[in-house]
């Protein structure tokens, strides 16, 4: 199948409201006759469900947690960022969209971006009309800051709990539909299979994680919002429930996986302390922009931080970077506090930390000032590794944060399976090889508040969608497959437990398929993988039973899609000949040690086709033609 | 700085929502003071699994005291003995070596307990879709700043907006009441100006949803707020009731 990103002509600025009338519309009186399933509720999921009922479609909701008002956009701490331009400091639609594709190294596709940028001024009216309390000035107007590797102030924010605030609009905005009775809601469900009639998306397989049952759902089209898959190295700053699952498997039934090597590593996060964590913690990188990052010069030093007087700290981003200084790119900051503790500067117990330094910005604003920016993030920091960080300087270090790669979509978020659409983190279009601060807000609202709801209409309309019952044989075999897969799960009965298998395999990525990479080490990678596999199938121990809340078998589904998704990360790792973004490969740098594009050959999304768990993927490449930004080395310097 | 400690736990073990439930004895051994209370878990279930034990059922997702799904009552408090904290951020240098933990589910009437530790808080979701929302369809909304809010009242509407729906203040009440949680949701929208068209109606609909779903009322026992990982006020209360009063008594919504 050729790939057609259906990238509407014209010049950038008119694409997305030429497409907007050239979308076939829906008889309002037949959008109710519509039923459509959105898996998935975080900012993504939850405003989709929510915008689709308000357009009067019948929408199914699911989630895994307890209720939609969970899902792990709500730790997202920095911000929102949006083109309004209210700080008058020249920013623009047009610079927004700019910095986006040369903060993702020139690997996301330009028609979206732009969309993005576009559409960011409206998420930010929808949210304050939904009364979510951003930060304001005290003339009442909103207040904006400069955050993560951008020279303007285009982020909103509400203290550091953005995530949280935005979530809970679109959750509030669910919940009105909901009891409009528009929506119907389903909690503690996970989906373990995409039902697929006559080439199209029709439904779903879902888990009820309490009774153990399988539900059979039924739809026009299926929204996956299912986030990203950082939770395939074990430790990292997703939820723990996060997972692959639901894409991973929509890939098995035939949608494309795009860029699934790009992964981000966030720089600022608290260290690892031990062999018994179970997940990691991010600081908002909004600490950069007044925290300082340093370690000392001299290689072993095991002072204090306040006995290592100033000349003898190497504060390596403001010397390396002098016009972004603590505020270049995260992949950039965390490939150099890497190297850093690569070259035995690493700080505290392990030495796998640096300093982010709050003494000079406490010194200049107060501590009061310092307090009302970042109270809630020292605090959680103080209670994490109880140290005060108003006295001493944090220990930071990266952990895995984000995954840019996720399911292919066209321009209408929809996937190689028609009828299926994708949005948000499980996606993978806007944010090329590495994602800006506060931009995946951004992504999660725009698709599902103004991009899905146009354009899942046309693609209704435009199809002719026979009706489907619960009995179809093709529930029938995804039922089965389920059924067979828990069964199996639980009849091992072996020596090993999940969490073990997730401990290892996390481990494995890590090493071999994280901050750097090499062919050698992607390659040992792959076979110890595979091997990992096979033992998991021999010797996992899963305790309990299929038709009750089990929660070790609920993680034993995922950590089974993990390891086998993790070899496909490790062969599009492979294949990518150059470096860009959050895939580094040591083989392409430049002499200062940053990443190397290779424009030339490697502008393309790669997009992976399914031939089988044993089998080579097939890659299809889509082109990526940058018409409008000009393609450059990145360069903070 | 790290050491290990061992603790004597009492857990909760209840099969399902019908089946009685008893407390377990277990052992919890060489735990490090780095650890989080959860993390002290999962240490217990990993045992308890290789030994051919069903681990403890209990729920937790973001593990940074954000997502609201943990929660439990430890010796008679829940979220445990740390203020303003949740239990994923509780670490387990607040406990000493040889000290005996309950670990009990959040009760109250209106929570069933689903397994072990996990309750079922579905009717918090209820008392949202009674009026805790602002009626803005998508793309109906002004310019953000055509509506300037003052810093103070944004500052009172966030604090309020605070909450994270984890239950702990019904858990803590003794009427099981959820006024906190309501209050909360009143104050953030009804302080501010775009919540005030619908005030009355979310005022009157959340506190009679919360009745019919078998939570108590208020007494001024004030656990909630002592309870509360995100130290919601109970000023929040206080204009709840006074909303209450005056939507009552001239408020042409029914």
């Amino acid at each position: 199948m050729k790939l057609d990103a259906k990238i509407p002509g014209g010049p950038i600025a008119e694409k997305w409201d030429r497409h907007r009338f050239e979308l076939k519309l829906v008889n309002p009186a037949n959008k109710r006759k519509f039923n459509i399933i959105v898996v998935g509720t975080g900012l993504a999921g939850g405003s989709a469900a929510a915008s689709l009922a308000e357009l009067g479609y019948y929408v199914k909701s699911f989630c895994i947690q307890d209720t939609p008002r969970r899902a792990h956009s709500i730790a997202a701490q920095g911000g929102i960022n949006a083109a309004k331009n209210y700080a008058n400091d020249g920013d623009s639609i047009w610079r927004l969209f700019y910095d986006t594709v040369k903060g993702g190294d020139f690997r996301a596709r330009e028609a979206n971006v732009y969309r993005l940028a576009q559409i960011s001024n409206n998420i930010i009216d929808q949210c304050v009309a939904q009364g979510v309390p951003f930060a304001r000035d005290y003339g009442g107007l909103l207040a904006n800051r400069s955050f993560g590797g951008a020279q303007v102030s285009r982020t909103f924010y509400a203290r550091g709990q953005t995530g949280q605030q935005l979530l809970l609009g679109a959750y509030s905005a669910l919940n009105r539909q909901i009891a409009e009775g528009r929506v119907e809601m389903f909690p503690r469900r996970e989906m373990l299979d995409l039902v697929i009639v006559d080439g199209k998306a029709r439904g779903i397989v879902a888990r009820n994680l309490i009774t153990g049952e399988s539900e059979r759902h039924v739809a026009d089209a299926v929204v996956l919002c299912t986030g990203g898959y950082g939770n395939v190295y074990f430790l990292s700053t997703n939820a723990m429930a996060c997972n692959v699952t639901a894409t991973h498997r929509a890939y098995k039934r035939g949608a494309y996986f795009g860029n699934p090597c790009f992964t981000q590593i966030h720089p600022t996060c608290i260290p690892v302390h031990g062999d018994t964590q179970s997940k990691l913690t991010l600081m908002s990188e909004s600490l950069r922009n007044d925290g300082r990052v340093w370690v000392p010069k001299q290689k072993g030093d095991t002072r204090a931080p306040s006995q290592i007087p100033e000349d003898e700290r190497d504060y390596y981003l403001e010397r390396k970077y002098p016009s972004f200084g603590n505020l270049v790119p995260r992949d950039v900051a965390s490939r150099n506090a890497k190297d850093q503790c690569d070259a035995g500067k690493g700080v505290g117990e392990t030495g796998l930390a640096v300093y982010l330094d709050f003494a000079d910005a406490i010194k200049r604003d107060g501590q009061d000032v310092i307090e009302q920016k970042y109270g809630n993030l020292f605090q959680m920091y103080e209670k994490i590794t109880a140290q005060n960080p108003y006295e001493t300087p944090m220990m930071i270090y990266p952990a895995v944060h984000y995954t840019m790669g996720g399911l292919w979509v066209d321009y209408n978020l929809m996937s190689t399976i028609d009828g299926l659409f994708v949005l948000g983190e499980a996606n993978f279009s806007d944010h090329g090889a590495n994602r800006l601060g506060a931009s995946a807000l951004m992504q999660g609202l725009a698709d599902g508040y103004f991009v899905l709801p146009y354009t899942i209409g046309g693609y209704l309309t435009g199809t002719d969608l026979q009706p489907v019952s619960t009995s179809h044989a093709a529930f029938e075999a995804s039922e089965q497959l389920i059924t067979a897969q828990v069964d199996k799960l639980l009849s091992i009965q072996g020596k090993r437990t999940v969490d073990d298998f997730h401990r290892t395999l996390g481990l494995i990525m890590w090493d071999y398929c994280g901050m750097s990479r090499n062919d050698e080490g992607l390659n040992k990678a792959r076979q110890k993988i595979q091997e990992l596999r096979g033992e998991f199938w021999e010797n996992v121990l899963v305790p309990g039973q299929g038709s009750d809340f089990n929660q070790s078998l609920e993680r034993a589904g995922r950590v089974a899609d993990f390891l086998e998704f993790a070899e496909l990360m490790i062969i599009d790792a492979l294949e990518r000949r150059e470096s860009c973004g959050g895939h580094f490969n040591e083989a392409f740098q430049t002499q200062e040690n940053e990443a190397l594009r290779d424009d030339d050959n490697c502008s393309y999304v790669s997009a992976w086709e399914y031939q089988g768990i044993d089998a080579e993927p097939v890659l299809h490449k889509e082109p990526l033609e940058f018409e409008n930004v000009k393609l450059a080395q990145r360069s903070y310097k | 700085m790290t050491k290990n400690i061992n603790l004597t736990l009492k857990v909760w073990r209840q099969k399902n929502s019908s089946a009685a439930g008893n407390f377990e004895r277990l052992e919890a051994k060489d735990i490090s003071t780095d650890m989080s209370f959860l993390e002290m878990l999962d240490i217990i279930n990993e045992k308890l699994t290789l030994e051919g034990k069903e681990p403890i059922a209990f729920d937790h997702d973001c593990r940074e005291g954000i997502c609201g799904q943990c929660g439990s009552v430890i010796n008679g408090r829940p979220h445990g003995p740390e203020k303003g904290t949740t239990l994923c951020q509780l670490h387990m240098r607040h406990f000493a070596d040889g000290d005996e933990l309950v670990i009990e589910p959040f009760r109250a009437r209106a929570f069933k307990v689903v397994k072990d530790l996990a309750v079922d808080r579905s009717p918090l979701d209820q008392l949202i879709q009674a009026g805790g929302y602002i009626s803005a369809n998508t793309g109906a909304a002004p310019d953000a700043n055509a509506l300037p809010i003052s810093k103070e009242t944004a500052e009172m509407a966030f604090d309020a907006a605070a909450c994270i729906g984890c239950g702990a203040c019904i858990a803590a009440c003794p009427n099981a009441s959820a006024m906190l949680f309501i209050g909360a949701k009143v104050s953030h929208l009804n302080l501010l100006p775009q919540g005030k068209s619908e005030a009355d109606k979310r005022t009157l609909g959340m506190v009679r949803k919360m009745d019919t779903l078998g939570f108590g009322n208020c007494t001024n026992e004030r656990e909630c707020e002592a309870e509360c990982p995100k130290e919601i006020s109970i000023t929040n209360i206080a204009r709840l009731n006074r909303g209450f009063i005056k939507a009552s008594l001239f408020s042409s919504e029914k």
